[in-house]
């Protein structure tokens, strides 16, 4: 009896010895986009947040490049985030947004809709970028099975070792610095901050489907669905940059959606003479994507639109709130003039 | 569902658990229904071939049992009241029958193998010929059919001859037909071992089990860290056979050697665990055939199964055949020694000629079985030369120096053998081949050639790793085999010995996304 209890106790040692040399090697090899690839960073950020938000973003890079939480904050005391992610899909979003409206019911959840053009999964590192930092449960789950391109299995998804082990011999300095601590934030409240200037050029012309893809438009409706349910406005807008093209035909189509549902659209980028945002000095990727200055102007238009329409309560002067914005607010300002200062 | 795959694995955990929990006398039921589903995931066209087969075969060796039956009683009746001569012309017609039957389960079984096998190739030939548009060129083998067509040639033959008698229920040979870890790479099996073991009812053994575990973790490991690593370097190197020659050639011999090994016998050690891990006994198909002193040492411990079934079925029958016998003597006024090879002559190029043309349909594939049949024939005649030899340098020939050289020259021939393997056409074999005397370019080789053939410095090291281990490993098992020392030493050594197995893999395999999920090299035979 004695020899089978040491057995037994042999056995269950050496598998938790290996089960915890494979926890170590899996957290070793998984990506940690800290100081590279820094989007994939963005998902698992929100889950250190420790007040809830009145507004949540959603979308792609141009809701985490576009929006600015400070600036939302400091002028108009709305408090935000944004859960955004490189080439986040529809489905992406959707489930990003019923694994937060899980913890929190924000007033208001903005969707940028120019991922929509796309109605199957695109790249698997993009669904990495925006799903391996998602927390583990039922979203998570859906948003696997319907992000996966082909040749993805389930099971690399739960365990990343089966994913990552090739990257044994591509092991930096950044793995080792993060291998158990995921260090500190990379975003502001969802917003990555660029601060280059790179003027727009022309508008590179491309053949497209004057129609959004049907399967896009389905998990939009869900999407109206579930904020409908939980008694969130849903907000669709089109952040104002000009390439990738946002077609007449495509917004059309969304301006109908909107009304059938009785959702709010905003096309920002007839709006960039009311927004102020200049397109020769406020982006750093010739009209792609906006810079901080444009990401401020954009914010402080658009700040102001929530407040007047969702009647957006001002928390300035809660402490809770200032507290936490004052410390955000002074790593931003850091950031921002580390960054100029490198351009310089 | 190929072996390196989770529905494999998935396939597998609910399997046993399964086949240990029903009752012992339905477990082969399980079995044939976890087949039905593993041969139909594979394809339902290779599940229709298959029913065949069995259909096919059953009704063959039923028949001859019956008809051997009916010829004994039939003969101990005709004792008192007939002649000898007439007993003789009615086992003749017997025996006619039968042969009858023999001859169109054959062509059924054999045929349907020939026309997957070769009829892409056929079509291709009489287009070129008549200039018409090649037919069958989406004729494919289905899973496994090479390996299960010549294990149920093999019982028809054996039933035929009354070596063993026919299994009455159908369903215990489409059992045996169809064995699923057998379908992916082999090995042949024989009815009376394979056949009776699967039907047999096994109970669970925890010592048993772990040890199968054993067994299908090092093939995993040879696998996905030595065979899929290789083979990126082996297919890049076959590829551009205008860029990569001299001496890429040798290393592309030595590449593929390793390459080979690791994935037909890693195979084979999952399919052989597999097996043990239900109860079933799967013949050995390796006997560590790099340590061989000679081709014909080195094909009686490779592919040992195949070699087997050739020399049962083909040579020996073929050797003493009615028209063998007649050519011996129409030969005999040449010489004693001419008669009596010319036979043996004849019967080993066409089974070699035959292993060649099971391997695949191109002609690279024929002339390496011609060639390795000629290479053992040479070295027949020459052991006349050998045994001077050793005779004159008896502490030579039997010193540690002499037997390694031995087993490195039968490497080195069989690698240069193999080459006709890697490349689409006999002329781009041979031109590869020689390339290697005319062309010095060892300075291009470590000069970044090895770095082009999609592998790093660091895969390179772990495949060197790997071929290390299993050359270790090959040496330790001359003193006896590991696994049971392994279980000797505990239940929690060999527990960990199995984590580490699991655990290297995890880390250093090839797999997963952004690798090709790659079948065995065998399995394409």
């Amino acid at each position: 009896m004695k020899r089978k209890l040491l057995t037994v106790g042999g056995v269950l040692l050496a598998c938790i010895v290996f089960f915890g040399a494979l926890y170590a090697a899996s957290r070793l090899v998984a990506p940690k986009y800290h100081d590279t690839l820094t989007e994939g960073h963005l998902t698992g950020e929100y889950y250190r947040e420790t007040t809830d938000h009145d507004v949540l973003f959603i979308g792609d890079c141009e809701v985490f490049e576009h929006f600015s939480p400070v600036t939302l904050y400091n002028e108009y005391g709305i408090t935000s985030f944004i859960r955004g992610g490189a080439q986040q899909l529809v489905w992406h979003s959707y489930y990003l947004l019923e694994d937060a409206l899980k913890t929190e019911t924000p007033k208001v959840v903005v969707y940028n809709v120019l991922a929509l053009k796309y109605g199957e999964p695109q790249s698997e590192a993009y669904n990495r970028l925006n799903l391996d930092g998602m927390r583990w449960g039922a979203a998570k789950i859906g948003a696997i099975g319907a992000s996966m391109t082909e040749g993805e299995d389930f099971m690399s998804y739960v365990f990343p070792l089966l994913r990552y082990h090739d990257r044994i011999d591509k092991l930096t300095k950044e793995d080792l610095a993060y291998w158990f601590s995921d260090g500190e934030p990379v975003s502001f409240k969802g917003y990555v901050m660029h601060t280059g200037v790179n003027p727009a050029t022309e508008t590179p012309q491309e053949r497209y489907d004057p129609k959004l893809p049907g399967s896009s438009m389905e998990w939009l409706s869900k999407m109206a669905d579930l904020c409908e349910e939980k008694g969130v406005s849903l907000v669709l807008i089109k952040s104002p940059s000009i390439w990738p093209v946002w077609h007449p035909e495509w917004d059309a189509e969304i301006e109908a959606f909107a009304k059938s549902r009785g959702l709010r659209y905003d096309n920002m980028i007839a709006e960039n003479d009311a927004i102020g945002v200049d397109l020769q000095t406020d982006t750093y990727d010739q009209g792609q994507h906006l810079n901080v200055d444009g990401a401020e102007k954009l914010s402080r238009w658009f700040g102001a639109v929530l407040r007047d329409a969702y009647g957006l309560t001002d928390h300035r002067g809660e402490a809770v709130y200032d507290a936490d914005y004052a410390r955000l607010t002074e790593r931003y300002e850091q950031e921002k003039q580390r960054l100029r200062s490198e351009e310089h | 569902m190929l072996f390196p795959s989770w529905a494999f694995l998935l396939f597998l955990a609910v399997l046993v658990p399964v086949y240990f929990l029903v009752p012992k006398r339905i477990q082969w039921i399980v079995l044939l229904i976890a087949n039905a589903v593993f041969v139909c995931i594979a394809g339902l066209l290779g599940a229709v071939f298959m029913a065949v087969t069995v259909a096919t075969v059953y009704g063959a060796t039923r028949f001859f049992d019956a008809s051997f039956a009916r010829q004994r009683e039939t003969l101990a009746a005709m004792k008192a009241t007939h002649t000898k001569e007439e007993r003789k012309r009615k086992r003749l017609s017997f025996e006619r029958r039968r042969r009858l039957v023999l001859i169109a389960a054959l062509v059924v079984n054999i045929g349907i193998l020939f026309v997957l096998k070769y009829g892409a190739a056929i079509g291709r030939i009489t287009a070129g010929i008549f200039g018409t548009k090649a037919f069958g060129q989406d004729l494919a083998l289905t899973m496994g059919i090479s390996f299960y067509t010549f294990s149920t040639v093999g019982y028809l033959l054996d039933v035929y001859r009354e070596s063993i008698p026919a299994e009455r229920n159908p369903l215990k040979l489409a059992l045996f037909t169809s064995f699923f870890p057998l379908l992916v790479q082999g090995p042949i099996t024989r009815f009376e071992t394979v056949g009776k073991s699967l039907t047999a009812p096994h109970s669970f053994d925890g010592k048993r089990f772990l040890s199968a575990s054993l067994r299908i973790a090092w093939g995993y490991w040879k696998k996905l860290i030595v065979a899929d690593r290789l083979l990126v370097a082996v297919k890049a190197l076959c590829a551009k056979p205008d860029v990569y020659r001299g001496d890429f050639i040798f290393v592309e011999m030595l590449l593929y050697a390793a390459c080979l090994y690791a994935d037909f016998t890693g195979g084979i050690d999952i399919t052989i665990g597999v097996g043990e891990m239900l109860g079933v006994t799967v013949e050995e198909n390796f006997f560590r055939p790099y340590f061989s002193k000679s081709i014909a040492e080195y094909w009686r411990r490779w592919h040992i199964t195949l070699g087997e079934w050739f020399k049962r079925y083909v040579y020996y029958p073929l050797s003493v055949s009615k028209p063998m016998r007649d050519l011996s003597k129409a030969t005999r006024k040449l010489g004693a020694g001419v008669s009596r090879r010319v036979p043996v002559y004849l019967a080993t190029i066409l089974v070699w000629a035959l292993t060649g043309a099971w391997h695949g349909s191109n002609l690279t594939f024929l002339v390496w079985g011609i060639l390795n049949g000629v290479v053992i024939l040479l070295s027949e005649e020459l052991k006349p030369l050998y045994a001077r030899f050793h005779a004159r340098f008896p502490k030579l020939t039997e010193s540690t120096f002499y037997r390694g050289f031995t087993v490195i020259r039968t490497v080195l021939l069989l690698s240069s053998l193999r080459i006709l393997d890697c490349y689409g056409t006999v002329r781009e074999a041979f031109s590869s081949f020689f390339s290697m005397f005319t062309t010095w370019n060892w300075g291009a080789v470590f000069r970044g050639g090895v770095q082009s053939l999609g592998l790093t410095y660091t895969d390179y090291a772990i495949a060197a790793f790997g071929v290390l281990a299993m050359f270790t490993l090959s040496m330790v098992q001359r003193k006896g085999a590991i696994r049971p020392r392994i279980l000797k030493r505990g239940t929690v050594f060999s527990v960990c010995v199995l984590l580490v197995l699991i655990g290297t893999i995890l880390l250093f395999g090839r797999y997963g996304f952004g690798f090709d999920a790659s079948q065995f090299i065998y399995n394409r035979f």
